[in-house]
């Protein structure tokens, strides 16, 4: 097998006498997407920070692509943010700059990574406002007049814009209307798909674990409690937890 | 700067004529005490060593309201000499209220001669302008500076501010300039318009026209700046490339009004609009006192 693109150990943080996480070991391979499931409070939001270079383990330890992510510097782990990772947020108002207009929110990391071309700034915002289903006619406008289905479109867009290879989501879904959920999975799905980008996604939707997720990783309490191929994990739980889970999910 | 080697040659008549000070005794040499000069002037070595780049310093009180530049009166009392000839300049214009007074106070509490000519001065503090001539080697512009990052206005958390320069990561100053262009079609800062000083840090000039900012750039003279309210000095070394932020569609331009000045018809100076009577009469006339005047004589020789 090739070598894993994000890979960590042993992972452990600790905020006072909460163990958010507690000996957590991932894996992630390029083009694949890992759905982390579990209850609020297990360690998630904690983890995907952890991964992303948000926050700093207590112990543990990170690679990414081979190169030792915690040892390396603040700046090289902001060029890893900047050009190889995205990170999509659970409140667009985390990830967007509701100041700025929607093509200033896209093109802003292409100028962070030195693009100094307007026009062909405004090209590619036009282009991944199209991607992401928002009229480009819009490009001009505050996010802050778009709905919150566009507003995490174009917080996708703004994320992709520079084709990172490791995209993290937080609940990308959450707070949205049903329908509007929908349509956004099936645009993640489809641009998964066609960019075949690593994904590692929070949710507490089992359903769109089973739609998006290549693989499963259930939480609990800062632990792995079981991890494996989607549908193995969601036919077939192994732990009690998981079969809890799964259960309520079948009963809702 | 400390005039040690060569005195710079008295001031002869005319408008220049620089007004000798005699030095009230009853102040240290330039007001302030020698262990605040020699602290200003270590955070003055520091940011010259390390240009644009925003060193903190002990800012005192000094017997001017902040708005008046207390950070540049702090960084000239600094480097001041006895032999140092100071011009003052504010938007330009030798003769505003401000101007006057900060002059009126070296002359009293350092003695020094103080000048309008350009030419003239070892030492020239601004606000608002870089002065028309071209500054030399043995000359030093020290500007006042009321908000130095020119990332707040976009980041207003400082400690984010300082991460952003030490990862020299500007692209949010170009956010700034996107939505300029998006927006009014062209990059709309006319004043403060920022700068990268020696291809690594992002500067704010102070409030000078867009125009002034090609001249900073390589200046044989020593540019420092004081923002006495924000507590911060910072640096230009003489000869250093200071760059206007831009796109390669959308390159910088320095703007001035499309007319001759009225007075001394300059074609290549920074006009100021000047109201001549209450029914929508002006002119244009330049900003630099001391250069219009100076070409207005020349003109009158000729003639
Ligand atoms: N900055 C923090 N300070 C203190 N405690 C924290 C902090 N961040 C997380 N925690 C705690 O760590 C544990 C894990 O939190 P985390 O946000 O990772 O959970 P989660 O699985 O993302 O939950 P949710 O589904 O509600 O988003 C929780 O007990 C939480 O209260
Ligand atoms: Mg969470
Ligand atoms: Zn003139």
């Amino acid at each position: 097998m090739s070598e894993a693109l994000l890979s960590a150990r042993d992972l452990a943080l600790r905020f006072g006498r909460v163990a958010a996480l507690d000996g957590v070991a991932i894996d992630i391979w390029p083009g694949e997407v890992v759905a982390i499931v579990g209850e609020s409070g297990s360690g998630k939001t904690t983890l995907l920070r952890v991964l992303s270079g948000l926050a700093r383990p207590d112990a543990g330890s990170v690679h990414y692509a081979g190169q030792d992510v915690l040892a390396a510097g603040e700046a090289a782990r902001r060029r890893l943010m900047r050009t190889e990772w995205g990170f999509v947020h659970q409140n667009p108002r985390d990830g967007l700059r509701m100041g700025v207009s929607a093509g200033g929110n896209i093109g802003e990391r292409l100028m962070a990574t030195g693009h100094r071309h307007y026009g062909g700034i405004r090209a590619a915002a036009a282009e991944w406002l199209r991607r992401v289903e928002i009229d480009p006619a819009r490009m001009d406008e505050s996010p802050r007049k778009f709905s919150g289905g566009m507003q995490q479109r174009l917080q996708i867009a703004r994320t992709l814009v520079t084709q990172p290879r490791l995209v993290f989501m937080d609940e990308p879904t959450g707070g949205l209307d049903v329908s509007v959920q929908a349509r956004l999975l099936d645009l993640i799905r489809a641009l998964v798909a066609e960019l075949g980008l690593a994904v590692l996604i929070v949710t507490h939707d089992i359903a769109a674990a089973r739609l998006l997720a290549h693989r499963i990783l259930v939480m609990r309490h800062g632990r792995v409690v079981e991890e494996g191929l989607t549908d193995r994990v969601l036919d077939d739980p192994q732990h009690p937890y998981t079969q809890l889970l799964v259960a309520s999910v079948l009963a809702a | 700067m400390t005039g040690t080697t060569q005195a710079p040659s008295p001031p002869t008549g005319g408008r220049g004529s620089g007004e000798g000070g005699t030095r009230d005794p009853g102040y240290n040499f330039a007001y302030l005490d020698e262990s605040t000069k020699r602290m200003i002037r270590r955070a003055i070595l520091k940011a010259v060593a390390i240009p644009g780049h925003q060193v903190p310093f002990g800012s005192r009180e000094m017997p001017l309201p902040y708005g008046w530049g207390t950070g540049g009166i702090q960084v000239t009392a600094a480097i001041l000499g006895p032999a140092d000839v100071l011009k003052v300049i504010d938007q330009g214009a030798d003769d505003t209220t401000n101007a006057v007074s900060i002059r009126a106070f070296f002359r009293r509490v350092a003695g020094v001669a103080t000048t309008e000519r350009t030419a003239e001065a070892t030492v020239i503090q601004t606000r608002h302008r870089i002065p028309e001539r071209a500054l030399h080697e043995d000359q030093v512009l020290v500007y006042q500076v009321p908000i130095p990052e020119p990332l707040m206005r976009l980041e207003p958390r400082i400690a984010e501010t300082k991460r952003l320069h030490a990862m020299a990561d500007y692209g949010l100053m170009h956010v700034k300039l996107y939505e300029d262009i998006a927006r009014h079609g062209h990059i709309a800062t006319s004043y403060n318009y920022p700068v990268m000083v020696n291809g690594r840090y992002l500067m704010s000039p102070s409030p000078i026209p867009a125009f002034d900012n090609p001249k900073m750039d390589r200046m044989p003279a020593l540019q420092l700046f004081g923002a006495g309210r924000e507590k911060r000095i910072y640096a230009v070394p003489p000869y250093t490339p200071v760059r206007s932020l831009d796109f390669e569609d959308h390159p910088f331009r320095p703007i001035r009004a499309q007319h001759p000045c009225t007075l001394c018809g300059s074609t290549d100076s920074y006009l100021d609009e000047v109201l001549t009577d209450d029914v929508g009469g002006r002119i244009f006339v330049c900003s630099d006192t001391d250069w219009c005047g100076e070409r207005q004589q020349a003109k009158a020789a000729v003639e």
